[in-house]
């Protein structure tokens, strides 16, 4: 498993799900025998964890649809968390 | 009373039938016979209703799942209501073949379980020759993608070889582990005096499977959960009765929790004749145990009533003759004794006469 940095390439781990649920109104991310809710940032980040893009392009991106800037050090701070989590892995 | 949360999870039993013939599992002693089960139709029905619910989870169990024939056709719709479905298996009436369709179809996850790390017990266990077949499947799951979640039922009989079971568990690369204490139900409840385990084998299990979490932390996760009888407090049954959780027996009943069939004074409601809907936000079993007004003393003015919402009913039921009673696993409970009784008299093993009971087919 490789580390975080900015041309690292994340994506969910094998068996997680990520998706909207409408009953609940809220993204979630599904796992053997686990379900969480995520709030708004973690789900803007999680969709873009799509094994494509790295995560500069990935700032950036987040940086344009929402007209942000200044993203960087939020998102780093989540993918660490989510990396911990287990939600996520490099490849 | 506070709104009424959505079920989260189904727990779709398919069947009550089983090639194996464990003495733990927690199916109620009268099975439901396969002439009564749900027919395929009927499931997707439970299946769309649910899911227009609210429920995202889905668990496929039985008995053994695998027995039925139609459990592709089940999956396959799962998948396409956007489920995230998990086969309860002991992997008996699997083959490669059948691993490949379901991940096909889209099953998200298997879960395999174990009756012991080696052949002889496991095989004991499980009333019939099941242990290799087991490896392999355990092992086609993983090479077909799945991440590999075992589950080890442990109890007086197996507990004493958790090291050993969680080395059969790296050596098959699982991502998850459960080592599942017996919950005493069904044939568990009945072949209790032969499956409680000591208090000596509960720490010395929680011990292994603490260095291990330490060990394999990142690789492998490990769940492990001290049985209710060694505990002060009970379990939160089910997450709190009519709040997460619901299951379908083979037959159709729509169940609060898997064992409320044998509840005395609860009106079940059918699939057949209901639709989940109604069951679920006005049917009177779904109600029975919500909220706090059923509570009795010491519960009703409890501190921890928000946490475990007084236990399971099933077990007050089953240990005190009234399911409004404390769960007389919990300290507090005037019915507590039961519980150092029941520990006392199967660590005498006075049980000479009555023979490890084996589960019917
Ligand atoms: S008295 Fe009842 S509510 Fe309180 S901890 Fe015990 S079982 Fe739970
Ligand atoms: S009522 Fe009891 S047996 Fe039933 S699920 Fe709850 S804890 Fe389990």
């Amino acid at each position: 498993m490789s580390e975080l940095n900015l041309t690292s390439v994340p994506k969910l781990a094998a068996g997680y799900r990520f998706q909207w649920e409408e009953v609940q109104q809220t993204h979630v991310l599904l796992y053997p025998e686990g379900m969480v809710q995520l709030n708004d940032t973690a789900a803007a980040v999680l969709a873009l964890c799509d094994g494509q893009r790295n995560v500069q392009t990935l700032i950036a991106d987040l940086e344009r649809d929402y007209e942000i800037e200044g993203l960087q050090e939020d998102v780093l701070q989540f993918l660490v968390q989510a990396q911990a989590e287990g939600w996520i892995r490099y490849g | 009373m506070a709104k009424i949360p959505p079920p989260l999870w189904l727990l779709a039993e398919v069947t009550h039938s089983c090639p194996l013939q464990c003495p733990y599992c927690s199916n109620p002693l009268e099975l439901v016979p396969k002439k009564d089960e749900l027919d395929t139709e009927t499931w997707l029905k439970v299946l769309h209703q649910a899911r227009k619910l609210g429920a995202a989870q889905l668990g496929f169990s039985g008995g053994e799942p695998l027995v039925r024939k139609d459990l592709e056709v089940l999956v396959g719709e799962a998948r396409k209501l956007g489920y995230y479905s998990n086969l309860i298996t002991s992997g008996v009436g699997m083959d490669a073949a059948r691993v490949e369709k379901f991940r096909e179809l889209g099953l998200d996850h298997i879960q395999i379980s174990f009756q012991a790390d080696d052949a002889s017990l496991n095989d004991y266990l499980a009333g019939t020759k099941a242990f290799q077949h087991k490896l392999d499947m355990a092992r086609a799951v993983k090479a077909s993608g799945y991440p590999m979640v075992l589950c080890f039922v442990i109890h007086r009989q197996n507990m004493h070889r958790v090291a050993q079971m969680l080395d059969l568990a790296v050596e098959l690369q699982a991502d998850y582990v459960e080592l599942a204490t017996t919950q005493f139900e069904g044939w568990a409840l009945a072949n209790r005096d032969h499956l409680l385990p000591s208090l000596e084998q509960v720490r010395a299990a929680e011990r292994v499977a603490k260095s291990y979490q330490e060990k394999l932390k990142g690789q492998m996760r490990i769940y492990y959960v001290v049985p209710d009888y060694y505990e002060q407090r009970p379990k939160a049954c089910v997450a709190g009765w009519g709040r997460v959780f619901l299951a379908v027996a083979p037959d159709g009943l729509a169940l609060p929790c898997h064992s409320a069939r044998s509840l005395p004074g609860l009106e079940l409601h059918n699939v057949r004749e209901h639709d989940l809907d109604w069951i679920w936000y006005e049917s009177s079993a779904f109600n029975y145990f919500r909220g706090e007004a059923w509570m009795k003393e010491p519960c009703r003015s409890c501190d921890e009533r928000e946490k475990d919402f007084g236990g399971c009913h099933c077990q007050a039921f089953k240990l005190t003759g009234d399911p409004k009673n404390a769960d007389p696993t919990c300290a507090k409970s005037p019915h507590h004794h039961l519980i150092g009784q029941a520990i006392d008299t199967s660590q005498l093993n006075l049980i000479s006469s009555k023979p490890l009971l084996f589960r019917k087919r």
